[in-house]
């Protein structure tokens, strides 16, 4: 039964702040069950995020540029420092990795047609590369991860570039998850696995570990593939500073960093919620690393992508802003396609969920057809219809940005800076590195406490 | 009969010519000296030959090329080789054939710790004693060790067939040891033949496999 806050009040009843009732219900599942909460989705704790900052519009002394009339850029050039073919990216929005076994086939394709409408990269992931991806997609980025599944070095040198994945943000210090319900006889043959398992995949890399090997890889794949590609390496976020500067030193020419509220298919509860740093308080530590490597928005420098919660191109800006060269969006873009939309709500409910908190992506029933291996509802998402909601939503994100940017004055949307920033509060003033709104104080920073 | 010469010639160079289309014939590459990434990424119907010692991922990610190291080969040898075959002739180092997907990896001597780790459709065969965690989570192909293995063997295997003919210094989880069936004899046979110990007798091997306890998540009610 719920009662209203009035209800409540009036019967005297009250809500303990430490055991409230999404830990009691915790608590009452553990106790039926004997097994972790596994879900999909980020963090969904309250965080210090790009909503703690505002942008300080030009007015007297910077002058704005005209909305519609001025130029403002959006292009970036990502893997420059060692490829011979860099990536040329229209947007600075990117599609990050989510595996075919996580999402069903439909929404891998309607992810490759909206980032290739728009003139972005799609990432593959943890079961490899599908060829409807790679026909789908202008640009794909082929992530090489722990356990290898599908690994194979014809799709790495169908790659436009390669991304080794040390972690997620999701779960850094984590593997891969695909429960039983997904593990279809076409993802199961991809991962040669057995039909049906509950799949737990490494959390490490099988041939190499620390810096000193990872170079060693990266030279790998180099050689084989030639020097072609630029190689990312992504991270969860957690010693953003140092893995950004020995991902550098060990040849990376684009890093990835994923922050805490970063989404994922399948993981346990208690990792998403208590591993990791806030996307918020990683984007300076990588800025920090690539700045005193003399490689921060140089030609020939190394690119940081950002994400973990990016919602809106206010987001997109800020990140920008505080120093990434592009962003990658996950959830954002699932959303986009149809996930949680309130048209599924009977069939939500029929799950124990509702449109606006679905997050069972390890459970393979998504009504929305979008992370799901089913085939009946893999029919209610239309690749093409999805990828031209997708390309319309990143086309906002792109403008949104580019309106943010004008408004401070700047030609290409990666000339914002943390300058154009404040924060509103003191928590998010020290991670981002800004002043509170309307002092200088920067806390932890020369001297401030 | 081409030859390359890694203290003269740059590896970019020797791992690009060997990329060439249409590849064939025979290649011998001398003066490894230890180099990383030497033959990897090779797609011919080749034979190459590697005069000394190598380190790191060897012949990684072999597609249909025969590929001999006259000598001892660093971590990673024949990762995620697709199919040919891999030859070291001396021993190995840790991650031997890691993630292979087909062909042929003998190893002449020893091989160091997770020798098959992730293995996906791959032989190994290997001449002496294999390191802790052999066949780590190896989910497909067969791993032939003709001395002992050590601790953790085919922890939290899959589907791959291990032949070991010394003991195991223990088994990993969810390994267990298996009955030798005829096919099973008769699939060892096969395997020492092609690696060039077609005397041993496959009966006095013993096969190891997944008890497949850890193939699902258990909870206490039915979802
Ligand atoms: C359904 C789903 C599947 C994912 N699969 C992978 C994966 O296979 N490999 C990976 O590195 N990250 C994976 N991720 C994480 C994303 O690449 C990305 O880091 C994250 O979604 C970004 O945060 P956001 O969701 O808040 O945008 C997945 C995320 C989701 C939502």
């Amino acid at each position: 039964m719920t009662l209203t806050p009035d209800e409540r009040a009036r019967r005297g009843l009250r809500e303990s702040a430490t055991f409230d009732r999404t830990t009691i219900a915790a608590i009452q599942r553990a106790a039926e069950t004997g097994i972790y909460d596994i879900r999909g989705w980020g963090a969904k704790r309250a965080l210090p995020h790009f909503d703690d900052l505002l942008f300080l519009g030009a007015s007297m002394s910077r002058y704005p540029l005209e909305g519609y009339r001025e130029r403002c850029g959006t292009d970036v050039v990502l893997g420059g420092r060692n490829a011979k073919y860099p990536l040329h990216l229209d947007i600075p929005v990117t599609i990050a990795g989510m595996s075919f076994g996580a999402l069903g086939a439909h929404a891998k394709e309607a992810l490759g047609r909206a980032a290739s409408a728009v003139g972005t990269s799609t990432t593959t992931g943890d079961g490899g590369m599908t060829p409807e991806e790679r026909g789908h997609s202008k640009t794909l980025v082929y992530q090489y991860l722990p356990n290898r599944y599908g690994m194979n070095p014809d799709d790495l040198r169908r790659a436009d570039a390669i991304e080794v994945v040390l972690g997620q943000g999701a779960k850094p210090g984590g593997g891969g998850m695909l429960l039983g319900q997904k593990v279809s006889e076409r993802v199961a043959g991809m991962r040669t696995l057995p039909v049906g398992i509950d799949q737990r995949s490494s959390s490490r890399h099988p041939d190499w570990t620390g810096p000193d090997d990872l170079a060693i890889k990266i030279a790998e794949l180099r050689e084989i593939t030639d020097g072609e590609k630029p190689i990312y390496v992504k991270v969860g976020a957690t010693r953003t500073y140092y893995d950004t500067r020995l991902a550098v030193e060990a040849g990376a020419d684009v890093v990835v960093v994923d922050g805490m509220q970063g989404g994922t298919a399948a993981t346990q509860e208690v990792f998403i919620e208590h591993v990791g740093i806030p996307t918020l308080a990683a984007i300076p530590l990588a800025v920090q690393a690539l700045q005193e490597l003399g490689l921060h928005r140089k030609p020939d420098g190394v690119q940081l992508i950002v994400s973990g919660g990016i919602r809106n191109g206010a987001d997109v800006a800020k990140c920008l802003a505080l120093g990434a060269d592009a962003v990658a969006i996950g959830t954002a873009a699932l959303i986009a396609l149809g996930d949680n939309d309130p048209r599924y709500d009977t069939e939500y409910a029929r799950l124990g969920s509702a449109a606006g908190f679905y997050d069972q992506f390890q459970a393979g029933q998504d009504p929305a057809g979008i992370t799901t291996q089913d085939e009946e509802l893999q029919r209610n998402l239309d690749p093409e219809e999805g990828g031209r909601r997708l390309a319309n939503f990143l086309r906002v994100l792109t403008m949104e940005a580019q309106t943010v940017a004008r408004a401070c004055g700047k030609a290409h949307v990666t000339h914002l800076e943390p300058e154009d920033l404040v924060a509103i509060s003191i928590e998010a003033a020290a991670m981002a590195k800004v002043p509170l709104a309307g002092t200088s104080w920067i806390p932890g920073q020369d001297g401030g406490f | 009969m081409t030859t390359y010469d890694l203290t003269r010639t740059p590896l970019r160079e020797v791992n690009q010519a060997l990329h060439a289309p249409g590849l064939s014939g025979e290649i011998v590459i001398a003066g490894p000296q230890g180099a990383h990434s030497v033959a990897v990424g090779l797609d011919a119907p080749v034979k190459v030959t590697i005069q000394g010692h190598c380190g790191y991922y060897a012949a990684g990610m072999n597609k249909q090329a025969e590929v001999t190291i006259e000598g001892n080969a660093g971590t990673g040898v024949a990762e995620n080789m697709m199919s040919g075959v891999v030859h070291v002739t001396g021993s190995a180092s840790q991650s031997a054939g890691a993630t292979g997907r087909g062909g042929l990896l003998v190893i002449g001597g020893d091989a160091g710790a997770r020798c098959g780790i992730s293995m996906k459709g791959i032989d190994i065969v290997v001449g002496g004693d294999t390191g802790h965690m052999t066949a780590f989570m190896a989910q497909a192909g067969r791993l032939v060790v003709r001395g002992d293995a050590g601790d953790a063997l085919g922890d939290s295997i899959y589907e791959t067939r291990i032949y070991l003919r010394g003991t195991a210094r223990s088994l990993g989880a969810d390994c267990v040891e298996k009955e030798m069936r005829p096919e099973h004899l008769e699939e060892l046979e096969g395997l020492l033949k092609a690696a060039g110990y077609p005397d041993d007798d496959p009966a006095s091997y013993k096969r190891f496999g997944s008890a497949r306890t850890l193939y699902h998540f258990h909870a206490d009610n039915s979802y």
